[in-house]
């Protein structure tokens, strides 16, 4: 796991946009008078997915001012939550599973596909800014390993191959399917379902 | 009432009390690195574990409450195995440099690592390597050497109140800093470096200069503001090498300003080593003491008493003031100032320059009023205390005159003495907090003083204080915050003219018309030297400062590590200051020069000892009596009738690190002040 640190090239403002200012307003009310500061996770999240998927310091900075809390004790939040990026990402950020479960179901194969794919190693960004790829601790998809997250979505079962096809449809401006890439119903054995059978087929992928 | 076992003694410890605290109170030692009992509970060291009863595993005492009927072991193969694991623990990543480590032989961990550590790591991994961070010019940071105790994040959050470091990253990762590259800009920052219990934050003037068992230990008393701050004094040979805080509840705590912690290095600069004497020529050449006596002697012969005058600094001891107050009543002039800044205090009510309520008793106070005071850079010791109070809750201060960031939330009242009297006339909201409050206190700055004026203002402070009841049998509101550590020494021992006699600014005005021969400086450089005229200036003193310029003639002093002195604090608390080293050349304690000239001109002051001079002491201001100990002063009018300005209040200070001629020829407080105080376009000297 590697935490990153913050980058070289800062923007030198940021502010939410008016509707985010909103939603932060929304966030903020969940809490008692004076207790503003419990709503920094929430409010650093907004942040970041206005901010094209990372904190630069002044969002930081400005999320402080808006909860009147000191500067450093949002930088400590912000840096100790993993899924806060201090550095800019690409437009698909790659988040690649090792951790044993995925690693057993051939998450190198996975990691190399990409590698051979967007020329880059681990914790780098394609030249173009499309792509970043990250190692990553166990995502909690472990029955359909190997898993990797993209942004918000969660691809699975996958191999070499068909992380590749995945790859080139992100590329090509594509939103493939989330969820399991060989069209397994939520967590069901591979063959499909072999229990409760006679309940009649459920429709859909089933984790959305 | 708790009460409780500890290795089979029966203890009670009031209710809220620690398993740590009950420990202590049977004597019974239990290491620590993140507890420390002038901060929050962190927890997070565990090495203070112990065994209680009925708890399959060991627990952390210090973070553990005392709860009645609990049986504590800490002499136990248990409690052995988990310190002993702990210690392996926190030295898997700390580097086995202590050779090189400033902190060596002063070090919690190292002590701990001899008392409860194996005698080997088994630990064959690669050690993680932690950037350095910039604190700024005083402190030097080494963070391989953090054991992530906490203690300085707690310090300069809690006590300090500015919030500017903090843990960044995880784990293994975990960092203690500022995140975004700053110097600290707290004056209490240098406090973190006796906090740490290693070697990772440690004194940035002081690195690798002196192994703490080379160094001669001095308790003495800091003069660089009038707090009194206890403090200890390490030298080598005749050499300060460092000041450190000594723990004293009743004024400073274990706390100290980085300005009386930092300003040492000045004592080797600038120093007046040797008597010089103006010659024809219009230039300071050296002299012998003889020679500068001789020049003096024939310059005050023949010239009438109310010709001659003298001017005290603010760094001057109490037995140099009252030589120089006998010298001048031989010489009958009644031409003498303690209160080279002007500040219109009255030294025939003792209350009425006292800071009454004492530092200490800031802890019961329930509302404050701050009055043309800053006192985050007049004393910030004081000022942590205020904030330790404002802490606790039900604390309300209200601010007439500078509006700063104090460290605590203020209320803004206004900017001058016409606040002051609306507030008296209940117009503004904040009368009724003091009005409602039961302990209220007033703190009146020199700047609030320090003005044509300031008599009034005195006045107008008094007036608030007896209107809001802040004086009462058992408690007294009324503060005056001084800036001088030599300034209520003064007032005790009378140094104000005498009846017909002038004051600092006609002293001044004398000279600049000619109606003044003869001005003596005791360490006075804070005033308008411009202004001496044609004067004969003495400037007795340790540095070359502006008093030194103007002279005529230099006596060579003591700086205050240098000699035996009492000094009063703003509470009018007297303190006695040992001499750390000797006087560098010829320079000598300064009661002794006023001696040895009172003699050379024919008015031979009677005392030939210290023990002399002391008694002399206590018999015009029985205060002096009894060091260390602060005699209630009684209540009495004061002040002066007369109009207010509208100007409004400024403090005294505008640069914390250089207030004195000592801190002035610092190099690291003049580096602090590059840095915390000089704006960022002017320190490049590039323009856009």
């Amino acid at each position: 796991m590697t935490v990153s640190t913050h980058d070289e090239n800062q923007p030198a403002t940021f502010a939410f946009t008016p509707e985010n200012l909103k939603r932060a307003e929304q966030i903020i009310a969940k809490y008692p008078p004076g207790r503003q500061a419990s709503a920094v996770l929430p409010l650093l999240d907004l942040a970041q997915r206005q901010n094209g998927n990372w904190l630069s310091r002044a969002a930081m900075d400005y999320v402080a001012a808006l909860l009147d809390m000191p500067p450093i004790r949002v930088y400590e939040v912000a840096t100790f939550y993993t899924m806060f990026n201090l550095q800019p990402v690409g437009r698909y950020f790659l988040q690649i599973c090792t951790t044993t479960p995925c690693w057993l179901r051939g998450s190198d194969e996975v990691v190399r596909a990409c590698e051979r794919k967007l020329g880059i190693r681990m914790g780098e960004t394609t030249p173009d800014g499309k792509f970043t790829m990250r190692e990553v601790e166990c995502l909690g998809a472990c029955v359909n390993a190997p898993v990797v997250q993209i942004n918000d979505d969660y691809y699975e079962d996958l191999d070499g191959e068909s992380m590749e096809k995945l790859l080139d449809a992100l590329a090509r401006g594509e939103r493939p399917a989330p969820g399991s890439v060989i069209g397994r119903q939520g967590s069901a054995p591979v063959g499909g379902p072999t229990t409760l059978t006679e309940i009649g087929a459920v429709t859909g992928s089933g984790d959305e | 009432m708790p009460k409780l076992t500890v290795n089979g003694i029966e203890v009670e410890v009031p209710a809220g009390a620690t398993v740590l605290q009950a420990c202590e109170a049977v004597g019974v030692e239990i290491p620590r690195f993140c507890y420390h009992e002038r901060l929050s509970i962190a927890g997070n060291c565990r090495m203070c574990l112990v065994e209680m009863e009925k708890s399959p595993k060991p627990i952390a005492s210090c973070a553990m409450p005392a709860a009645d009927g609990m049986v504590i072991r800490t002499n136990t193969p248990m409690v052995e195995k988990a310190r002993k694991g702990v210690m392996e623990f926190l030295l898997i990543n700390h580097p086995l440099d202590c050779p090189i480590c400033d902190q060596g032989g002063e070090c919690d961990l190292q002590d701990q690592a001899m008392a409860y550590g194996y005698d080997r790591g088994r630990f064959q991994e690669n050690k993680r390597a932690v950037p350095e961070k910039e604190f700024g010019p005083l402190i030097k940071t080494y963070m391989n050497r953090c054991i992530h105790c906490t203690r300085c994040i707690r310090f300069i959050t809690e006590v300090a109140g500015v919030p500017e470091l903090g843990a960044t990253g995880r784990g293994e990762n975990m960092e203690v800093g500022t995140y975004v590259e700053k110097a600290l800009s707290s004056e209490l920052s240098g406090n973190i470096i006796d906090l740490c219990p290693v070697g990772a934050l440690t004194s940035k003037p002081y690195a690798f200069v002196a192994r703490p068992w080379e160094l001669r230990k001095t308790e003495t008393i800091d003069v660089l503001d009038a707090v009194g701050s206890n403090i200890r004094v390490d030298s080598r040979g005749n050499q300060v090498m460092r000041v450190l805080p000594r723990t004293n509840d009743d004024i400073n705590e274990e706390w100290l300003s980085d300005k009386s912690r930092f300003a040492y290095d000045g004592l080797m600069r600038q120093r007046l080593d040797r008597p010089y004497v103006r010659g024809a020529d219009g230039r300071l050449r050296p002299a012998s003491w003889q020679e500068a006596f001789a020049a003096i002697a024939a310059r005050v012969k023949g010239v009438p008493g109310d010709r001659v005058a003298a001017i005290v600094g603010n760094l001057a001891d109490c037995e140099a003031m009252l030589a120089l107050k006998d010298l001048m009543a031989a010489l009958g002039s009644p031409n003498i100032d303690c209160r080279q800044d002007g500040a219109k205090l009255d030294a025939s009510v003792r209350a009425s320059y006292l800071f009454n309520t004492t530092i200490a008793g800031i802890e019961l106070a329930d509302a404050c009023l701050l009055i043309g005071t800053n006192p985050r850079w007049e004393a910030p010791i004081i000022n942590a205390r205020l904030r330790k109070r404002w802490l606790a809750g039900g604390f309300r201060i209200g601010v007439i005159g500078p509006q700063t960031n104090l460290t605590y939330r203020t209320e803004y009242l206004g900017a001058g003495p016409q606040t002051l009297r609306e507030l008296i006339d209940g117009t503004l909201g904040f009368a009724d907090v003091l009005r409602q409050a039961a302990r209220p206190m007033l703190i009146v700055g020199q700047g609030a003083l320090a003005r044509p004026d300031g008599a009034a203002v005195l006045a107008l402070a008094r007036k608030a204080a007896e209107q809001f009841g802040m004086i009462k049998d058992d408690w007294n509101g009324f503060n005056v915050l001084h800036t001088a550590a030599a300034r209520v020494g003064g007032l005790d021992l009378g140094l104000v003219p005498g009846p017909g006699g002038r004051d600092v600014l006609g002293i001044l005005d004398g000279a600049a018309r000619g109606d003044i021969d003869v001005v003596y400086l005791l360490g006075a450089d804070e005033i308008d030297t411009g202004r001496l005229g044609k004067a004969f200036v003495i400037y007795q003193g340790h540095h070359g400062d502006a008093g030194a310029h103007r002279a005529d003639v230099i006596l060579p002093g003591a700086a205050y590590t240098e000699k035996n002195a009492t000094y009063v604090n703003t509470e009018g608390r007297p303190q006695l200051a040992r001499a750390a080293v000797f006087p560098p050349g010829e320079a000598r304690e300064d009661w002794k020069i006023i001696r040895a000239l009172s003699e050379v001109i024919g008015n031979r002051l009677p005392y030939d000892s210290i023990k002399q001079l002391r008694d002399r002491m206590t018999a015009v201001n029985p205060v002096f009596a009894r060091p260390n100990v602060i005699q209630p002063a009684a209540w009495a009018p004061f002040g002066g009738e007369g109009p207010v300005e509208p100007t409004p209040f400024r403090s005294p200070i505008t640069n914390f690190y250089m207030t004195d001629p000592i801190s002035r020829a610092s190099a690291t407080m003049a580096k602090c002040t590059d840095t915390f105080l000089t704006p960022r376009a002017e320190k490049t000297g590039t323009h856009e």
